[in-house]
């Protein structure tokens, strides 16, 4: 690919003066690319972060040379809300190692969208740890997958041992009013919970 | 996306050069979603070829931090040294993202969050 400035580079309207990010994330082939994809007003762009072994973000990169450093790769979409307001939508993968990324995802993010998938959702365990020890508030979203054992809700509920408040709902991650709906329910905990705190 | 027939590391090796090799950005406060804008005025004659890049692409409207490191694939390190650069430098402008003022401006915001989406559907 050419890297000069793509044709089809979209900015940002005129008036836009707040950016704010959400996370979707998950294990491999759950559904982030799909979802941000189904949502994005842009095409969805990549870009790729390096970090050594133990997780920390290498910007010596004079030290990317080296054989020990990895590449995680982030995709992410936009959705424009209103005259002044953006929404970016970060993919990234749930490896806990990778802790400078994570840093960088969840600073300032308002919570983060977990897609799981019903055939692997001990898979899902390792990046609900990671935004429950980063605090960063969650709801769960099953992409559906036609092939998938049907599981009822509570089960799943039960399996993934959710707190009795945090969604849990279904979604197909390709199709825009499915998404849009789950990251309404996802805004909707946020909204409530910090409404909660406000009142604690 | 790497193209067949470019080896593994080699945008890395130029990003290096692109940086001068320094390592960390000078402002600590850039985001993946800090919006960048062209300012009118510094020519950009001197910058380096990368620089120069940037802030072409930048010129026609505002864009993410992100954005910018996607379609110039480098990597968003990389991304936040020259952007921290070129704010020195007086080239570009930052919004900062989301006001980190606490539980009310929250309240606002994720309403307004909620709104938007809900007006999408
Ligand atoms: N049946 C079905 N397939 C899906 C759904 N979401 C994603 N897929 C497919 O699952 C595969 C992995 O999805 P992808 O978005 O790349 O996963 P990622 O690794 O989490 O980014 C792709 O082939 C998608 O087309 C879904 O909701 N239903
Ligand atoms: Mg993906």
């Amino acid at each position: 690919m050419d890297s000069a400035p793509d044709s089809d580079t979209v900015y940002l309207p005129e008036g836009v003066q707040t950016a704010v990010k959400l996370l979707v994330v998950g294990h491999f082939a759950v559904g982030k690319t799909t979802f941000v994809g189904a949502l994005s007003e842009i095409r969805p762009l990549r870009t790729e972060e390096v970090m050594t072994q133990a997780g920390a973000l290498v910007d010596d990169l004079a030290g990317t040379r080296d054989k020990t450093t990895t590449t995680v790769a982030l995709d992410f979409g936009r959705v424009t809300l209103n005259d002044t307001l953006v929404l970016y939508l970060f993919g990234a993968p749930g490896q806990r190692r990778f802790t400078g990324l994570w840093q960088d995802l969840t600073r300032g993010a308002l919570g983060a969208l977990v897609l799981a998938d019903t055939r692997r959702l001990d898979q899902s365990f390792e990046v609900m740890g990671v935004l429950e020890e980063l605090g960063l508030p969650y709801a769960v979203a099953l992409n559906d997958f036609d092939d998938g054992p049907g599981h009822g809700l509570d089960e799943v509920r039960e399996a993934l041992d959710l707190l009795p408040a945090t969604p849990l709902l279904r979604c197909d991650a390709r199709d825009r009013v499915s998404a849009t709906e789950t990251l309404i329910a996802l805004v909707a905990h946020l909204l409530a919970r910090t409404g909660e705190l406000e009142h604690a | 996306m790497t193209p067949p027939g470019r080896r593994p590391g080699e945008r890395l090796v130029r990003s290096y050069v692109v940086t001068g090799g320094r390592s960390h950005p000078s402002r600590n406060t850039l985001d993946l979603v800090t919006l960048l804008i062209a300012a009118l005025g510094p020519p950009l004659t001197g910058l380096s070829p990368e620089k120069r890049r940037l802030m072409e692409l930048c010129r026609p409207g505002a864009l993410s931090l992100a954005e910018v490191a996607g379609h110039l694939e480098l990597p968003v390190s990389v991304t936040k040294v020259l952007v921290a650069d070129l704010m020195d430098s007086g080239h570009l402008v930052t919004r900062t993202p989301i006001p980190s003022a606490g539980p009310p401006s929250d309240t606002r915001i994720l309403q307004e969050v909620l709104d938007g989406l809900r007006s999408r559907l």
